[in-house]
């Protein structure tokens, strides 16, 4: 062999083992992320801390208000985006030719790029300032603008891979279009679309920056769209940044909680798309 | 084509249009409208937030103009806003995470497309995957608490004691600053852009690597046809990274000191367009302080919205491409 050769050789394997190195990095990263927001949260969770609403420093308190805004802002913003993320992704595969559908292809991609703190700024001129107070709706809406782009293209990808013989056969029965996709064409596509919809409400759920100014937040159980609500993200965000230890562990109990729930639904999402292609 | 056609009788006929002319039928045009509304809705999201911003940020652009983005000055007592220790914080601190971000993405797809066998690619692809599924809050928490100590007493002192003669390395190793904020994004864009790269290395023909290992290549060699088959591809990816870097918000805010100040060292505390509105906006009492937070907004929309079509422009030429030849 010789030296260039054994030179080349080297080469490759010194970049074989760097690649390696890159995934083994990746993936210690997400375990000790993990793994440290389990030790940390495990400490403080109990049933009177999910429950509970906060309290001032040194009197325990916990986060059951911020579990229901969670849980309030997520079913609003479901409401809003998936009828309307389904409809645009419905408009793009199946009526989805010419220039028009191209540029709506083209603003949707780019709006999941949209920085989210942008979104919450513009809910914020249109929402907030209008109604003169912070809320639960201008939250809700600030998060379905973000599922709108997520659930439309997971939608459209979905819809497209049903057989297209499937719809020759129900129009040559006689059906008419609507029919046909709503009845034949969704159905046929509906467990895709629930594993894009379930994705979409894991990304939201984890949102900070557009309920700052939106939901904005709030210290009591509330569950009225036009009041502030609190958000389990925004709590954690509070607490993290305040200077008591008590908080700063609440946060990560707070974190173990919805690390709990987006981990379940991506595990889900791929126990049944695993199933399925 | 159906109203020419000579018909027996007036239902085959009416059969006829319904399933040859879909827009014939009622219900069809209702569904068709409905459908229509909601992408002209998507796109009147994005128009109204072009309108909206320009509106509320008019007032600032109007009193500061040019000087907005070249004013260093931001003083909300004195009314004084100047974007540029933002518009710094969020370039150096995006710089950071590419020059990280973009070798480890390439390093992982590279593994999983060329290296791997399938029965470790694919949990090895969920796994990363899930690093883009954790929330951009709890990487700030998970920042405060244990990448900024880390950086602080393990990271920061060797860079400057290795590199202390450049200026970038210089000054209090406070863990809290530019180089923890541009790592914390660098972990964030990784999982992005390692899963474009992987989807644009997969839609590289295997002649590719087929002539070059005929060809007498290592498996290095053959990796870099790949890699420069998928250029453009990968500029599209990285340019998506660059989006989510310029644009990411609470992770970023929780650990780079919020300080509007342009520093030449990455120690010391910056500030990026996001964390600014992010922290501010509901201070904002004065309209002109809003304003200027808006306009920041604008400023970051605009980028953003550039930086996003670009990517998608490279990288849906690419798969199209693939799409041909495949």
């Amino acid at each position: 062999m010789t030296t260039a050769d054994r030179k080349r050789r080297l080469t490759s394997a010194i970049m074989t083992t760097f690649t390696g190195a890159c995934t083994a990095l990746a993936i210690s990263l997400l375990l000790v992320i993990l793994l440290y927001i389990a030790w940390q949260g495990i400490g403080s969770l109990n049933l009177r801390f999910l429950l509970e609403s906060p309290r001032p420093v040194g009197e325990g308190g916990g986060i059951g208000n911020a579990i229901l805004g969670s849980l309030v802002l997520l079913l609003l913003s479901s409401a809003l985006g998936m009828p309307i993320g389904i409809a645009v992704g419905i408009y793009l595969s199946e009526f989805g030719k010419g220039r028009f559908a191209s540029l709506v292809r083209f603003v949707v991609d780019t709006l999941t790029g949209i920085p989210s703190i942008v979104t919450g700024v513009f809910v914020y001129a249109i929402i907030v300032v209008p109604f003169k107070h912070f809320s639960a709706l201008a939250g809700g809406v600030a998060l379905a603008m973000i599922m709108i782009p997520i659930v439309a293209r997971t939608t459209e990808e979905m819809i497209k891979l049903v057989p297209q013989n499937l719809r020759e056969g129900a129009l040559a029965l006689g059906a008419p279009q609507w029919k046909v996709t709503l009845g034949i064409v969704l159905p046929a596509a509906a467990s895709g679309i629930a594993t894009g919809g379930m994705l979409a409400v894991a990304r939201v759920s984890g949102e900070t920056a557009p309920l700052l100014f939106t939901a904005f937040g709030s210290r009591f159980f509330s569950y009225y769209l036009d009041q502030p609500i609190a958000s389990l993200t925004v709590q954690i965000y509070n607490y993290a940044i305040s200077p008591y230890d008590e908080w700063h562990a609440q946060a990560w109990a707070a974190t173990l909680v919805l690390m709990t729930l987006i981990l379940a639904i991506n595990i889900v999402v791929r126990f049944f798309t695993r199933q399925k292609f | 084509m159906s109203s020419s056609v000579k018909l027996p009788t007036r239902d085959l006929r009416l059969a006829t249009i319904l399933r040859l002319s879909p827009t014939g039928n009622a219900g069809d045009a209702v569904f068709r409208g409905a459908m229509f509304c909601a992408a002209l809705l998507v796109l009147l999201i994005v128009g109204g937030m072009i309108v909206a911003l320009a509106v509320k940020s008019l007032p600032a652009i109007r009193e500061f103009g040019f000087n907005f983005l070249i004013s260093r000055e931001w003083n909300p007592v004195k009314a004084q806003f100047g974007a540029l220790p933002f518009i710094y914080g969020t370039v150096v601190s995006s710089a950071i995470a590419l020059l990280i971000g973009v070798p480890l993405s390439l390093g992982i797809a590279v593994f999983l497309v060329e290296q791997a066998p399938r029965f470790l690619a694919r949990p090895i692809t969920f796994l990363v995957e899930l690093l883009a599924a954790i929330p951009s809050v709890v990487y700030g928490l998970w920042g405060i608490f244990v990448l900024a100590p880390f950086l602080r007493v393990h990271v920061e002192p060797l860079l400057a004691r290795w590199f202390g003669w450049l200026p970038l390395f210089q000054g209090s190793v406070t863990g809290i600053g530019l180089f923890t904020g541009g790592i914390i994004l660098a972990i964030m864009v990784t999982p992005i852009i390692t899963s474009v790269v992987r989807d644009v290395l997969a839609a590289v023909p295997n002649s590719q690597r087929e002539a070059a290992l005929a060809l007498g290549a290592t498996r290095w060699e053959t990796t870099r046809v790949v890699l420069v088959n998928g250029a453009p591809g990968i500029a599209g990816a990285v340019m998506l990274g660059l989006g989510r870097a310029l644009g990411e918000t609470m992770a970023v805010t929780m650990v780079i000191g919020n300080r509007p100040q342009i520093s030449a060292s990455l120690f010391e505390p910056s500030y990026t367009i996001a964390s600014a509105i992010a922290n501010e906006f509901t201070e904002a009492t004065q309209d002109i302080y809003l304003s200027a937070l808006v306009e920041l907004g604008l400023i970051l929309f605009l980028v953003t919205f550039v930086v996003n079509g670009l990517a998608r422009v490279l990288v849906w030429n690419v798969t199209r491409k693939s799409g041909a030849t495949a």
